[in-house]
């Protein structure tokens, strides 16, 4: 195996740590409003996200980071060319992250009614962003060589907004609110895990319904055998989680839809090599042989990424041991008061 | 166009993102000190002291965190040249950054927060240890791939490519470029949290507020600021050398000498124009300039028209004179503010000796400005750097106007730019009101330690919750 392979896996292996615990996140954010009515409730349901939605959001910017390093020319490529999705996405991580931290700090109905919109808002985006963007990679987009003989991204906004597009982009926007809803069933207890627990089967199934539609088409489009068998495991993953749901076993149902997540990843990814970017308008694609770094500074971020990715892996996994413990409203004391809003002392 | 929108929206998202990265590099360690306090002594003042800044911390650092994802995007998005251009080598230090250190500090610091009931006492202070140890990684790698920036050391160049490829990364990451841009950076970041918490305890004080708590932590922040500035002064000493040699360029601009003189003088100060006539008045100090920069006061230091001439031999016509008022009146306002600082540090313990407190005005309204003082000079000092690189991205390999991205149009970067602003904006003024409400709010009154029964059933109270 090159090492441009290898890369090229290590990264499938970090967007699959990205859509598999920011997923939840956003799925969390995106039900704020709709599992949690009061106060208490709202609390406990970002509670569960508390200690960990930061360092689930790091895998995105190893991701990004690990891109530039192995690929350039694929991360410049990318980067200036879906310019706008990426600037909305940047926006929504943005508001979500200050949202998390500062929409309980007062009691004031308004001030948190406000900030919890802006929630749900702001991970239903990139939720449904992501999907947009990674469909478009794998159907390709129009690229052209320029005069200095680089492939650039000739295509603009709108034309990511494709059937296709779309459709992949409500395929993770249901599949991350499904997994959120699953996460919280694991996570909460009492009328927060109830309410959850009964809207994973609705949602998984409208879920299952455009991947189904979206493997499918994007099989269809790559002919290589081995996405569809893969696209099936992938499928039948997502029914056992929703089926471990119907039978409360939680554990299982998130074991089974973070494989699920990560299945789909793999596929993509399989579809995609030894591609990066592949051209809609002819064979000037970019690949992991013309996008990639020197051999030299392969080899040195190969020996970082070996030694370290295991143990961020082993002390994340420590993060939620820790946290292993659901929480529910009724461990969140006064609620309604904000810890800035009375002068102590 | 395109170019200068970009550059604006590089200057914005940075200029504000590093608002709220010493505050957390510095505070870190200082909380991370209270907290050792606390676990030695098992005194009730350092725990309220460790809660109340932890939380001005923790406001800080959600803002540092958001802002920082458009760092490392907007490489891509906006200087698409530039990233293939530097790929092989400036993305190294930035994956680095990522899998070493914003993991560490993101976990790390996640526990510390929730985990005050479920983790025992020394797990626990060890927690927000390891994450500040993670923001001082993070540090260092994105000072190496800036100081590759700044003096470009261990690549070659492919012509085929046309790309600067990676030969030697120890040489990336020891070159003293980097060592010192570290050694300056890092004690200038314990210089605004110093001043950050010397201004917040002053605040109390003044107000008879939780004054058993709110003392030490005065003079822990004067002390931090007057170490910081001894350290930051002779770091920065030590970097105005290295950038003599490197990039004598930006020395010149810095002391706006246009012609190469030996025992050339200080600038201290200039009323009037900075263009190279002559100026309607000026403080000197002799000499000064050839000892800081080459160590000896009969050292040559190069003006800026002789490098204008060499470069251009060198690297084909052009103009390579960065702004010269910009980076004389930044380096200047950099010292300036930063000596104040120190002042009003130096002379607040004088006045705390024994026992005692300034009570006069000038205490209240110097303190005032502690926080902001250092936070000035550090914007700054970057600015500086930066702004008297140009006109090259990478010094002597890429110049700024040949890395932006050439497929996104003005439209397109002036949304960014304003959408960016705007956000920005908004988030500043919650910000800002959530700090000084917290400081209002002050101290909570903890009056017994906490059991820290570790684990609990799960229909306990939260400590921490959202």
């Amino acid at each position: 195996m090159t090492l441009q392979t290898l890369w090229f896996i290590l990264i499938a292996v970090l967007w699959i740590g990205y859509f598999v615990l920011e997923g939840f996140d956003f799925g969390v954010g995106i039900l704020l409003r709709t599992v949690a009515k009061t106060q208490a409730e709202r609390r406990a349901v970002l509670t569960t996200l508390g200690p960990v939605w930061d360092g689930n959001e790091v895998w995105l910017l190893v991701a990004g980071g690990a891109t530039f390093a192995a690929f350039p020319e694929w991360y410049a490529t990318l980067f200036s060319g879906f310019y706008l999705p990426l600037f909305l996405i940047l926006v929504a991580l943005i508001i979500r992250g200050v949202g998390f931290e500062y929409r309980s700090k007062y009691g004031r109905e308004s001030w948190r009614a406000r900030w919890d919109i802006a929630i749900v808002i702001s991970s239903a985006l990139p939720a449904l962003l992501w999907g947009v963007a990674f469909a478009n990679i794998v159907r390709g987009v129009p690229l052209v060589r320029d005069s200095y003989g680089v492939i650039q991204y000739d295509g603009g906004f709108f034309n990511l907004l494709n059937p296709f597009g779309l459709l992949g982009g409500l395929v993770t926007l249901s599949l991350f609110t499904t997994h959120g809803a699953i996460f919280l069933a694991l996570k909460t207890d009492g009328v927060i895990r109830e309410r959850a627990n009964a809207l994973v089967t609705k949602l998984g199934l409208a879920a299952a319904v455009f991947a189904v539609a979206f493997l499918v088409w994007a099989s269809s489009l790559v002919n290589k055998p081995l996405v569809w068998v893969l696209s099936a495991v992938t499928a039948v993953c997502w029914l056992a989680a929703l089926g471990m749901n119907l039978k409360a076993r939680e554990g299982w149902a998130f074991i089974f839809s973070s494989l699920t997540l990560a299945l789909a990843v793999t596929t993509l990814f399989f579809a995609l090599y030894p591609n990066v970017m592949p051209n809609l308008n002819g064979p000037d694609g970019l690949t992991i042989t013309n996008a990639s770094s020197t051999h030299y500074t392969l080899t040195i971020m190969t020996w970082v990424a070996v030694v370290m990715t295991p143990l961020v892996v082993i002390y994340q996994g420590w993060t939620y041991w820790v946290f292993r413990k659901r929480v529910s409203a009724t461990q969140i004391m006064d609620a309604e008061k904000g810890v800035l809003d009375t002068v102590n002392l | 166009m395109n170019l200068d929108l970009a550059r604006w929206q590089f200057a914005i998202t940075t200029v504000y993102h590093f608002i709220f990265v010493p505050i957390t590099i510095g505070t870190g360690f200082l909380v991370a000190g209270m907290q050792t306090a606390w676990y030695r002594t098992n005194n009730l003042k350092y725990l309220r002291a460790t809660k109340f800044f932890g939380k001005l911390f923790l406001i800080n650092f959600a803002m540092g965190v958001v802002t920082g994802i458009v760092q490392e995007f907007q490489f891509g998005m906006n200087w698409s040249s530039y990233s293939r251009f530097v790929g092989d080598i400036f993305g190294a230090p930035l994956a680095m950054e990522g899998l070493l250190a914003f993991f560490l500090e993101s976990t790390f610091l996640g526990i510390w927060i929730f985990g005050w009931d479920r983790l025992p006492k020394k797990l626990h202070l060890a927690s927000i240890w390891i994450a500040a140890t993670g923001t001082l990684l993070s540090a260092y790698f994105i000072l190496a791939a800036n100081a590759w920036m700044q003096h470009p050391v261990g690549y070659k160049m492919n012509a085929e490519l046309g790309r600067a490829e990676l030969t030697d990364i120890v040489k990336v990451l020891t070159q003293n470029t980097a060592v010192a841009a570290f050694a300056h950076t890092i004690p200038a970041a314990f210089f605004t949290a110093g001043g950050f918490v010397a201004g917040v305890a002053a605040w109390l004080l003044i107000r008879k507020r939780d004054v058993e708590m709110a003392r030490p932590a005065l003079k822990l922040g004067l002390i931090t600021v007057i170490i910081a500035f001894i350290a930051v002064s002779i770091t920065g000493d030590w970097t105005s050398r290295i950038m003599t040699q490197q990039q004598p360029m930006k020395m010149a601009a810095a002391e706006a000498l246009y012609d190469t003189t030996d025992n050339a003088p200080f600038s201290l100060l200039t009323i009037g124009t900075l263009d190279g006539s002559r100026p309607v008045y000026q403080i000197d100090l002799p000499s000064m300039l050839s000892l800081l920069s080459t160590g000896d006061t009969n050292g040559v230091v190069k003006g800026v028209a002789n490098l204008q001439a060499e470069y251009s031999a060198k690297y084909g016509a052009d103009n390579y004179i960065p702004n010269i008022p910009l980076a004389y009146w930044s380096f200047r306002l950099m010292i300036g503010f930063g000596g104040l600082a120190f002042l009003f540090a130096l002379l607040t313990l004088w006045r705390m000796r024994k026992g005692g407190l300034p009570t006069s005005k000038w205490f209240g309204r110097a303190m005032l400005t502690m926080p902001f003082l250092p936070l000035l000079a550090n914007s700054l000092g970057w600015i500086f750097t930066e702004t008297a690189r140009q006109p090259w991205a990478v010094f002597g390999l890429i110049k700024t106007a040949d890395g932006v991205s050439p497929t996104v149009s003005a439209g397109s970067v002036a949304t960014t730019m304003i959408g960016f602003t705007v956000l920005y904006g908004v988030l500043a003024v919650i910000e800002f009101g959530l700090m000084f409400r917290a400081i209002k709010v002050g101290p909570e009154a903890i009056t017994s330690s906490p059991d820290n029964e570790v684990g609990g059933d799960s229909t306990r109270p939260l400590v921490m919750s959202y």
